[in-house]
């Protein structure tokens, strides 16, 4: 039977098992929208951007593990996806962007609403495809699927010129491709597996350091196995979080820049790392040249390319990290480690501060006193006096076992730091582009994706800006998801680099900065003027809720009353602490032990 | 140092533009790149002479073949293999220093490919040290332009028979089993 391309495309989709697709119109696409229009079995999710639909088709797929889609028109519309397939390219997350073209006749003329997103998409796809002949289109299609999401996975991009999606053709959508440049090995290679058992159990001082991989290959269940069956502590980067629960006593937490001190010192005196799914990014080893120096490195990863790139790898193996382990478990044995054991503890007891602590709770050093009240209207956001931290523990006392989205910056940094993670894949979080805007549409995809457990956007008040305009599409889809604005009027992180580096000059971070402030402000104060926008009223004004938070006492109650609403999203303005900072730090360029604890040390 | 990768790619529009994307933005150093379809005309071979040490060298081979565009991907360098390069020169030759650029040529075993009224064209193939060598000695007589293929590479036939493969050198030996990446 002859069918369009575009029916052929919903066709693919269906036998994926699409059930979502996220997008937004355009002209050449209108073919393409018009067969979904009658398609009961594919809900479309219409986002206000772009970048939210890549990015919710992201969360989609972070939760899940199933590939997210999305679809959007040529030009403007593509070029707009550039940062979700970035994103999502960077931290390997299976996604298929399909993109409209203009007609075949009229690709590269400068034609209305063309761009060469084959071209712009090259370096941050894991492939894509210009589909110039509508005999090749099944084929495209299921290689597209095919390549997202097996081997490392990553957004695959395929362009649909306007007439390839009306040309009437081949019905036929093939069940299998096989792509003979394209054999991801799974297995491990057994005398690698072998020997990597070998020095495990030889090892002294050994460290499991799991990164994103052990969420992507599914391998949680497994790799806890592993620890209880070895007894080995375990440090994950940013993007490992949740592959043991953050509170088990194995669990040393994250290491580098803001990781947590005995992750940082634990991994400085190793003599084994065996790492599963990480790339050895910059963020988490600091200074190559006094990155885990006395140790021995095992590398389990599914692509080559992170093996021995920044850091030398005596045992490498290639390979899908739950196959790998589900061959590497059965020759584990528990090394004897009392002695690092206790060394570790010790350093769990130098330095006693909250960030360390990842199971119950934060010192909760005595309560601060509240602050006097501010002159300003109550309706206004004013100086904020909340700390983070706390905002944070309370967030996870309430909803412990939320999937927990996060913006880039501060907030990203505090939610890994006092978030308990428990359960793999429920932290989704831009780890390696570092998008700002990520997390309120990636909650979106997640809660969709999810609809029995709660979604929630740990932001800033700068993130937040970013992709705000998907509040109108949680609205309309009724998505409950809590997005806490941890608002302290500073683009925060960049703020605390210009505390730390840059002598207190906070060039272009002040979100306040209005009519009578000083050309160069010494810091925040009374003095400041309001804050725009109001969060509040904000949400309101798309049909959310919004509620403000000023005083400690008034967390818990805010979030019992997000917790109340399952029909619509809320936002939570978390009035916070302007100049609270992220430690500890390790400095850009230093070693994991040269951390900084507090603002008085920054060298 | 520099390493020759002969590589078997689709015939697929634009894998050309991944591979030499892939060396501008990761910063790396290709000298010439040559493609020409094989006996399979779905498959092109590229030659690609690059520069880089050992790590490097490494980390190109593999994001190559990262590519799903490519097929195979082998290094010639520590392997017996034929390089070979093709020139155009067009030398100013007055007719009265024709005879002494024709036994230049003849030297380097080049060809005539054209003669004008006060210039020559010569066609040379070789190494690429031969043809750099061929051409400065051709400086004297005024080069009106030059232009070089890029290297082509293929390797050697067996001399013995063995059934082992030919040993490869240099850091990454180790990693080479396990890895997709690989030789012929």
């Amino acid at each position: 039977m002859k069918i369009s391309g575009a029916e052929l495309f919903v066709k693919a989709l269906k036998a994926e098992g699409v059930e979502h697709l996220f997008g937004f119109p355009g002209g050449v696409v209108i073919p393409v929208f018009d067969t979904l229009y009658s398609e009961p079995d594919i809900k479309v999710i219409l986002t206000r951007h772009e970048q939210g639909a890549v990015h919710a088709a992201d969360g989609y797929a972070r939760s899940t593990g199933r590939t997210g889609v999305c679809l959007v028109t040529s030009g403007p519309g593509a070029t707009n996806t550039v940062t979700g397939i970035a994103t999502a390219n960077f931290d390997s997350v299976p996604i298929v962007c399909f993109t409209g073209q203009v007609s075949r006749s009229m690709i590269g003329n400068d034609a209305f609403q063309e761009a060469d997103i084959v071209g712009i998409t090259r370096p941050i796809t894991k492939h894509n495809y210009l589909v110039l002949d509508r005999k090749d289109l099944g084929r495209i299609l299921k290689e597209a699927f095919t390549i997202a999401n097996s081997g490392r996975p990553g957004p695959v991009l395929v362009d649909l010129p306007k007439d390839v999606i009306l040309e009437k053709g081949d019905d036929e959508y093939p069940a299998k491709v096989s792509i003979r440049g394209y054999n991801p090995i799974l297995k491990g290679h057994p005398n690698q597996i072998k020997k990597a058992a070998g020095v495990l159990k030889k090892a002294k001082k050994p460290l499991f350091y799991v990164g994103g991989g052990i969420h992507i290959a599914g391998a949680a269940d497994v790799f806890r196995r592993a620890v209880k069956k070895t007894g080995v502590p375990v440090i994950h980067s940013l993007m490992g979080i949740g592959a043991i629960p953050g509170d088990d006593p194995l669990c040393l937490g994250m290491l580098g820049m803001h990781g947590s001190y005995i992750a940082n010192m634990a991994v400085s005196h190793a003599d084994l790392l065996f790492a599963i799914g990480n790339r050895f990014d910059d963020r988490a080893t600091g200074d190559l040249a006094k990155f885990a120096p006395d140790a021995n490195i095992v590398h389990i990863d599914q692509d080559p390319v992170s093996i021995s790139r920044n850091v030398p790898v005596e045992v490498p193996i290639v390979g899908d990290a739950g196959q790998v382990l589900e061959q590497l478990l059965p020759l584990l044995d528990a090394p004897s480690i009392e002695d690092w054991i206790e060394q570790i503890e010790g350093w769990r007891s130098e330095h006693p501060l909250q960030i360390q602590v990842r199971g119950e709770i934060a010192p909760e050093i005595a309560a601060v006193e509240e602050p006097a009240a501010k002159k300003q209207d109550a309706s206004q956001p004013s100086i904020g006096h909340l700390r983070p931290d706390r905002v944070i523990r309370a967030i996870c006392r309430k909803f412990p076992d939320a999937i927990i989205a996060t913006e880039v910056g501060q907030n990203q940094m505090w939610a890994s730091q006092f978030f308990t993670f428990r359960h793999p894949r429920s932290m989704l979080t831009s780890g390696g582009l570092g998008t700002m805007g990520y997390g309120f549409p990636a909650a979106i995809g997640a809660q969709i994706a999810n609809p029995d457990k709660r979604v929630i956007d740990i932001a800033g008040d700068g993130s937040i800006q970013m992709n705000i305009q998907e509040l109108a599409t949680a609205v309309q889809n009724k998505l409950p998801v809590i997005v806490a604005i941890l608002n302290n009027g500073y683009l925060g992180m960049v703020r605390q680099w210009q505390e730390l580096f840059f002598h207190r000059r906070y060039s272009s971070t002040c979100l306040m900065t209005g009519d009578g402030c000083p050309p160069e402000c010494k810091g925040p104060g009374d003095h400041c003027p309001v804050y725009h926008p109001d969060f509040v009223k904000l949400a309101e004004a798309y049909g959310a809720v919004g509620l403000r938070v000023a005083r400690d006492s008034d967390i818990e109650g805010a979030l019992a009353e997000a917790g109340r609403i399952t029909d619509r999203p809320i936002f939570i303005d978390f009035l916070v602490e302007r100049e609270f900072n992220v430690f500890p730090m390790v400095a850009p360029g230093a070693g994991n032990t040269e951390m900084i604890f507090s603002e008085g040390e920054e060298s | 140092m520099t390493h020759v990768l002969s590589m078997l790619v689709e015939n697929h529009q634009g894998v050309l533009s991944r591979i030499a994307g892939l060396f501008s933005g990761r910063g790396y150093n290709l000298e010439s790149i040559t493609a020409g379809v094989t006996t399979d005309p779905q498959i092109t071979r590229i030659t690609l002479v690059c520069k880089g040490d050992d790590n490097v060298i490494d980390q190109i081979k593999k994001q190559l073949n990262k590519l799903i565009d490519i097929i195979k991907v082998n290094d010639l360098s520590p392997l017996p293999s034929l390089h070979r390069e093709l020139a155009l020169i067009k030398v100013l030759a007055k007719p009265n220093l024709r005879g002494e650029i024709f036994q230049v040529a003849d030297v380097f075993r080049a060809r005539v490919l054209d003669v004008g009224i006060d210039s020559m064209v010569l066609e040379v193939t070789g190494s690429s040290d031969k043809i750099d060598n061929f051409i400065a000695v051709l400086q004297p007589y005024v080069i009106r332009e030059v232009a070089r293929s890029g290297l082509i590479s293929m390797e050697r036939g067996k001399k013995q028979n063995s059934t082992q493969p030919p040993k490869r050198k240099g850091a990454s030996e180790k990693l080479n089993a396990d890895y997709k990446v690989s030789i012929a």
